[in-house]
């Protein structure tokens, strides 16, 4: 079983960065132990498409109560690649988002922005053979948080995608083409290279919209590519 | 120019934020009706082989206070040391074992609890066996990249001395943040493991 490529830790945030106040008493201090991947980490859990609802894909009627959550009808639709380029097929990805005010539906949020009834704001779904995925939601709003005086995060999608190993494992955040306040963001400052930050930046894909219902919106996702053992025996999934 | 390598650049890691338990584990957030159940939220099916364990803990901050908006997963081999994992070449995991578990910390006491059992030994990539133990990852709020971690079990003493990931810890002092002491009471065996994220007795966390 080949191992992965080690992680580029300069092109991931550190984790202590002061201008997001809360790294600063969550961020360990001493070095990072490096080892070589094992069978531990070498594996990982799969989840199969019977594990899933028919609308676990579609923010816009997955908590319906009385009607469609008001905002803006997007389409988020990408691929799940490796670092070699290659298609993940069969990876779970799971999102959560705010509503189009910019409102999360939990208990410790206290925005006053208010709920929108017909709006849960989580969804999931499984890559196809080819590694794409898709979902429906409305677009989510802005909102202030309490970091610095008047910080307010960009527009964003949050994601967790399980690839075929547990050392794949991550969790990121969607952003929007063109939303000037990604630049402002000290949640988006954690990445120290600015072309690593645009790399979670969608594209609006005119191509892929519903006319007359939907706007849709690219994001592409490389998870670690796996090392191929050239001159050894070469395993299965190389 | 030097050529090209035809290599992608892996998407950069994001803070879960605070409201990770939406997307994670909704039903627990109070978000019903979408999902039948939260993943990961059971491990052991009635017919699972192996010790049933419960293991318990807290994420403590720098200034030792609990994280009390963490998510954790865990990732083990079932009893025999096989893992329930297509990648899995060495032989079919008991299929009454998930091998992977989800729980958010809680809101009030920052605990987190995992009813799963007792790992086997996996080998390491040289055929030496590794001590039992249960790879932990965590995000929360604050964290910008997850935390990647292992739980070793206190009574596997033998085991532990001659695992070779243990052996790669320089600083020997550090060795003990690994290592969950165990109980035992009404409810059965328990283990405990407190992650300490800064500071004294700072947590001994991979990259792996």
């Amino acid at each position: 079983m080949g191992s992965f490529y080690q992680r580029d830790r300069a092109w991931h945030p550190p984790a202590f960065t002061p201008q997001y106040k809360t790294s600063v008493l969550r961020s360990p201090q001493h070095a990072l132990l490096s080892m070589e991947g094992t069978v531990s980490e070498m594996t990982g859990p799969r989840f199969g498409h019977g594990q899933l609802g028919p609308l676990d894909n579609d923010l816009i009627h997955n908590f319906s109560r009385d009607g469609e959550p008001i905002g803006q009808r997007i389409i988020v639709h990408g691929r799940i690649l490796d670092e070699n380029g290659r298609p993940v097929p069969g990876a779970l990805l799971e999102f959560w988002q705010a509503n189009a005010g910019g409102r999360y539906r939990h208990k410790r949020e206290a925005y006053l922005a208010p709920l929108d009834p017909n709006f849960g704001g989580c969804g999931r779904t499984i890559t196809d053979d080819d590694g794409r995925y898709w979902f429906r939601t409305i677009r989510p709003g802005a909102y202030p948080w309490p970091n610095g005086v008047n910080d307010w995060r960009p527009a964003h999608i949050h994601f967790s995608i399980f690839g075929h190993a547990f050392t794949q494992r991550l969790i990121t955040q969607m952003y929007f083409e063109g939303d000037p306040m990604i630049w402002q963001c000290p949640i988006v400052s954690t990445i120290p290279d600015r072309a690593a930050a645009e790399q979670l930046i969608a594209a609006l894909d005119r191509n892929n919209t519903l006319p007359m219902d939907a706007l849709a919106y690219k994001f592409d996702i490389v998870l670690r590519g796996r090392r191929s053992t050239l001159f050894e025996n070469r395993m299965e999934g190389n | 120019m030097v050529q090209k390598l035809d290599m992608l650049k892996e998407t950069p890691s994001q803070t879960a934020g605070p409201y990770v338990h939406i997307g994670l584990t909704p039903n627990w957030c109070g978000i019903d009706g979408v999902y039948p159940e939260d993943l990961g939220r059971v491990m052991v099916g009635p017919q699972a082989e192996g010790e049933r364990i419960t293991v318990t803990g807290r994420v403590l901050d720098g200034s030792g206070t609990p994280l009390k908006d963490a998510l954790i997963e865990i990732w083990q081999a079932d009893a025999a040391g096989l893992h329930n994992s297509p990648v899995e070449r060495r032989g079919a995991a008991d299929p009454h074992f998930s091998g992977w578990g989800r729980q958010p910390t809680d809101g009030v006491t920052g605990e987190f609890r995992f009813e799963t059992i007792k790992p086997g030994r996996v080998p390491y990539k040289d055929g030496r066996l590794q001590a039992p133990h249960i790879t932990f990852w965590i995000v929360a709020r604050g964290i910008n990249i997850g935390l990647h971690t292992r739980m070793y079990f206190a009574d596997e003493e033998a085991a532990n001395a001659e695992c070779p990931v243990l052996a790669r810890v320089e600083h020997k002092v550090r060795v003990p943040t690994l290592i969950a002491p165990r109980s035992e009471g009404k409810d059965g065996v328990a283990y405990t493991f407190d992650i300490r994220l800064q500071g004294e007795k700072e947590t001994v966390f991979f990259d792996v």
